[in-house]
C-alpha cells in the first residue's frame, strides 16, 4: 500500500508543477506588452528599437522619458486629467449622496416614476449622447474648456442606485430616532448615512474616478485641439510620430499616462474589486 | 399622505442636481437626437430639411451604415468568447490555495489598469512594422507582421484591434469570474465529490452554473464594449485600412475625424440612434437567451 501512497504523492506534486508552469506561462503572456513597452521607456532611442536586446534590463535610462515629458507637455496634461478626475470623483459622490437618500428615506409625489427614470437613464450609452452634448456644450461656451469636460458627467445613475442600496439596508429606527431626537435630513446624511455607507462611496468614488481619468470619446470630442485644456487620455496620441525612429517617445509616454493608476489600483485593490462585482454576482 | 407632502421640498432640493444633469446631458440629446435622426442637415447644422422618418431605415440600409455594423458585429464575435473563455480559464487557474497565488492573482487583474487609450497605444507600439517588438521577433512565423503590418493588412487589422481589446478587458473578466468563484459555497464541492463526481463533472454541474450570473454579466458588458468601440479604431487604425475601411466601426463612422457623414448631424445622429437600438436588442437577446440558465442561488 505504501507505494500507492508515493504514487499520490508523486501525481500531486506534479499536478502542483503543471499548475505553475502554466500559471507562469500565463503570466509572462499577460505581462509581456507592458513589459516591453516600459523597457522601451527606460531605454535611449537608439537601444530601444534594437530587439530583441530591447527586452533586457541593462543600460537603462530616464531619458526617453523625459523627453516624452517635455516633448508632450505630459506635467500639463496629467494635472489636467487629476483635475477633472477628482472634481467629477466628488461631484458623482455628492449628487450620489443627495439623490439615493431621497430616494431611501424621504415620500414624496411621483416617486415611483421618478426612479424610473432614473433607470431609463442607465441604458442611454455616451455613444448616442455626444452628438448633441457636443452642440449644447458649443452653446455654452463650454468647448475646449474644463466646465465642459466635468460638468456632463457629475451625475451617476449607477452611483445612486449603488448608494440607495446600501442606504435601504440600513435600520429605519436609526432614522426614526433621528428625527425624534429633530435632526434634520442633511445632517442624518451627512452625520450618520454617508459614515456608515464608506465603503460602498470608496468603491463609487474609485470606480468614478478610473473611468474619468480613462474616458477617451467625450474628451476627444469637447476638446478640440486646445493643448491647455487636453487630458492625458487624447493628448498622448500627440506623441505618434511619423518619423519612426522617434516613435519610443509614445513608450514614454505610456507609463507616465499608466503609472498613477497602476499605483491607485495597487492601494485600492479591495475597493476595486468590490465595485466591479457590485453588478455581477447575485441578480 | 401628509409625509408625502412634507416631504416634497427636501426631496426636490435633493433631486434637483441630479435630475437636471440626467436631463440636460442624458435625456435631451437622446430626445434631440431621435428627433434629427429623420432631417438632413448642411455642414452648419442649422440648414436642415425634412426627410421624414424613413431616413432611419435609409441609413441602416446604406452600405456604409451595414460594412460599419459588420466590423461591429465581427468584433463581438472575436473578443466576446475569446474574452470569456480567457477569463474563465485563468480564474479556475488561479483560484487554489498554493503559495504566491496573490502575486498571479495581481498579474491577472492588472491590465484592469489601462485605458483604452493606453492599451491601444501600447499595441499600436508593439505591432509597429518596422520597429515594433512583435513584429521582429516573430515575422518568421507571421509574415504579414512585418508587411505590411498587421494594422496596414485589411484582413488583419480587425483581428489585431480585437486582441488590442481582448488583452485590455482580461483583467476586468479575470476579477469578475475570480469573485463569482469565491462566492460557490464550498459544500457543493464536496458534496458533488461525495456523489463521486471527478473534476471535470464537479466544473460543468457545480461550478459554471454558479458562474452562470458573471458570465451574463461580463458577455452583455463585452458585447456592448464591442459594439461601442471608439478609441481603439481612432488610435490603432484610423478607421482604415483604405479603401475597404475594414476597421471602422458603427462609433468611428459616427465620430471619426474623416467620417463622411461628420458634417451631418441628421445622418449622424440616425446613426447614433440606431446604434443604441442595435446594443439594446443584443443585450435583450443574451438576457432572454441566457435567462432560463442563469442560476442566482437562495
Amino acid at each position: 500500500m505504501a507505494t500507492d501512497i508515493a504514487a499520490v504523492n508523486t501525481t500531486r506534486g506534479l499536478r502542483k508543477v503543471g499548475r505553475y508552469s502554466l500559471l507562469v506561462f500565463v503570466a509572462i503572456v499577460v505581462l509581456f506588452p507592458i513589459y516591453a513597452v516600459l523597457l522601451q521607456a527606460l531605454k535611449s532611442g537608439p537601444d530601444s528599437l534594437d530587439h530583441p536586446r530591447s527586452l533586457l534590463p541593462v543600460d537603462l535610462t530616464f531619458s526617453t522619458i523625459s523627453e516624452a515629458w517635455t516633448q508632450g507637455d505630459l506635467g500639463r496634461l496629467l494635472m489636467n486629467s487629476l483635475f477633472v478626475s477628482v472634481m467629477v470623483t466628488l461631484g458623482v459622490i455628492v449628487t450620489s449622496l443627495l439623490a439615493a437618500y431621497a430616494f431611501a428615506f424621504l415620500e414624496f409625489p411621483f416617486k415611483g416614476p421618478i426612479f424610473v427614470f432614473y433607470i431609463a437613464t442607465m441604458l442611454v450609452p455616451g455613444e448616442v449622447t455626444v452628438v448633441f452634448n457636443q452642440r449644447t456644450a458649443d452653446s455654452l461656451g463650454w468647448i475646449n474648456s474644463y466646465q465642459g469636460l466635468i460638468v456632463p458627467s457629475l451625475a451617476s445613475t449607477f452611483g445612486v442606485f449603488l448608494v440607495r442600496q446600501v442606504f435601504l439596508q440600513l435600520p429605519h429606527e436609526l432614522r426614526e430616532a433621528a428625527s425624534l431626537d429633530g435632526v434634520g435630513h442633511l445632517r442624518f446624511l451627512w452625520e450618520v448615512a454617508a459614515p456608515l455607507s464608506r465603503p460602498t462611496l470608496g468603491a463609487l468614488g474609485l470606480f468614478t474616478f478610473l473611468g474619468t481619468w480613462n474616458a477617451y470619446l467625450w474628451p476627444s470630442q469637447v476638446i478640440r485641439g486646445d493643448r491647455a485644456h487636453e487630458t492625458i487620455q487624447i493628448g498622448l496620441d500627440r506623441l505618434k510620430s511619423n518619423d519612426i525612429s522617434r516613435l519610443n517617445l509614445v513608450t514614454g509616454g505610456l507609463v507616465v499616462a499608466a503609472l498613477p493608476i497602476f499605483i491607485l489600483l495597487v492601494v485600492f485593490q479591495r475597493q476595486l474589486v468590490r465595485g466591479l462585482t457590485a453588478g455581477a454576482v447575485k441578480g | 399622505m401628509k409625509r408625502r407632502l412634507r416631504d416634497a421640498p427636501a426631496a426636490v432640493l435633493m433631486l434637483g442636481a441630479s435630475l437636471t444633469l440626467l436631463g440636460v446631458w442624458t435625456i435631451y440629446p437622446l430626445i434631440r437626437a431621435i428627433q434629427t435622426g429623420h432631417l438632413s442637415c448642411d455642414q452648419t447644422g442649422r440648414k436642415c430639411t425634412e426627410k421624414g422618418w424613413g431616413q432611419y431605415l435609409d441609413v441602416f440600409q446604406s452600405k456604409q451604415f451595414q460594412d460599419a455594423l459588420m466590423v461591429s458585429v465581427k468584433l463581438a464575435v472575436m473578443t466576446v468568447p475569446i474574452g470569456l473563455l480567457l477569463g474563465i480559464g485563468l480564474a479556475v487557474l488561479a483560484d487554489k490555495h498554493l503559495r504566491g497565488i496573490g502575486f498571479f492573482r495581481t498579474v491577472f487583474s492588472s491590465t484592469v489598469a489601462t485605458s483604452v487609450a493606453v492599451a491601444s497605444l501600447v499595441w499600436f507600439v508593439l505591432l509597429q512594422p518596422e520597429i515594433g517588438v512583435l513584429s521582429d521577433l516573430f515575422s518568421d512565423w507571421i509574415p504579414a507582421l512585418k508587411n505590411p503590418g498587421l494594422l496596414r493588412d485589411p484582413d488583419t487589422a480587425l483581428p489585431a484591434v480585437a486582441l488590442s481589446s481582448i488583452w485590455a478587458s482580461l483583467g476586468f473578466t479575470f476579477i469578475v469570474i475570480t469573485a463569482g468563484l469565491q462566492s460557490v459555497p464550498k459544500e457543493l464541492y464536496e458534496s458533488a465529490y461525495v456523489d463521486g463526481a471527478g473534476s471535470f463533472r464537479r466544473f460543468t454541474n457545480v461550478t459554471l452554473p454558479m458562474l452562470s450570473p458573471s458570465i451574463l454579466f461580463i458577455s452583455v458588458v463585452l458585447t456592448t464594449r464591442a459594439l461601442q468601440t471608439y478609441g481603439e479604431v481612432a488610435l490603432l487604425t484610423g478607421g482604415g485600412p483604405e479603401p475597404e475601411k475594414s476597421t471602422t466601426t458603427i462609433p468611428y463612422l459616427i465620430y471619426g475625424r474623416n467620417s463622411i457623414i461628420s458634417g451631418n448631424i441628421g445622418l449622424k445622429s440616425a446613426a447614433a440612434v440606431l446604434l443604441f437600438l442595435i446594443s439594446l436588442v443584443f443585450a435583450l437577446v443574451q438576457f432572454r437567451g441566457f435567462e432560463k440558465r442563469v442560476h442566482y442561488g437562495n
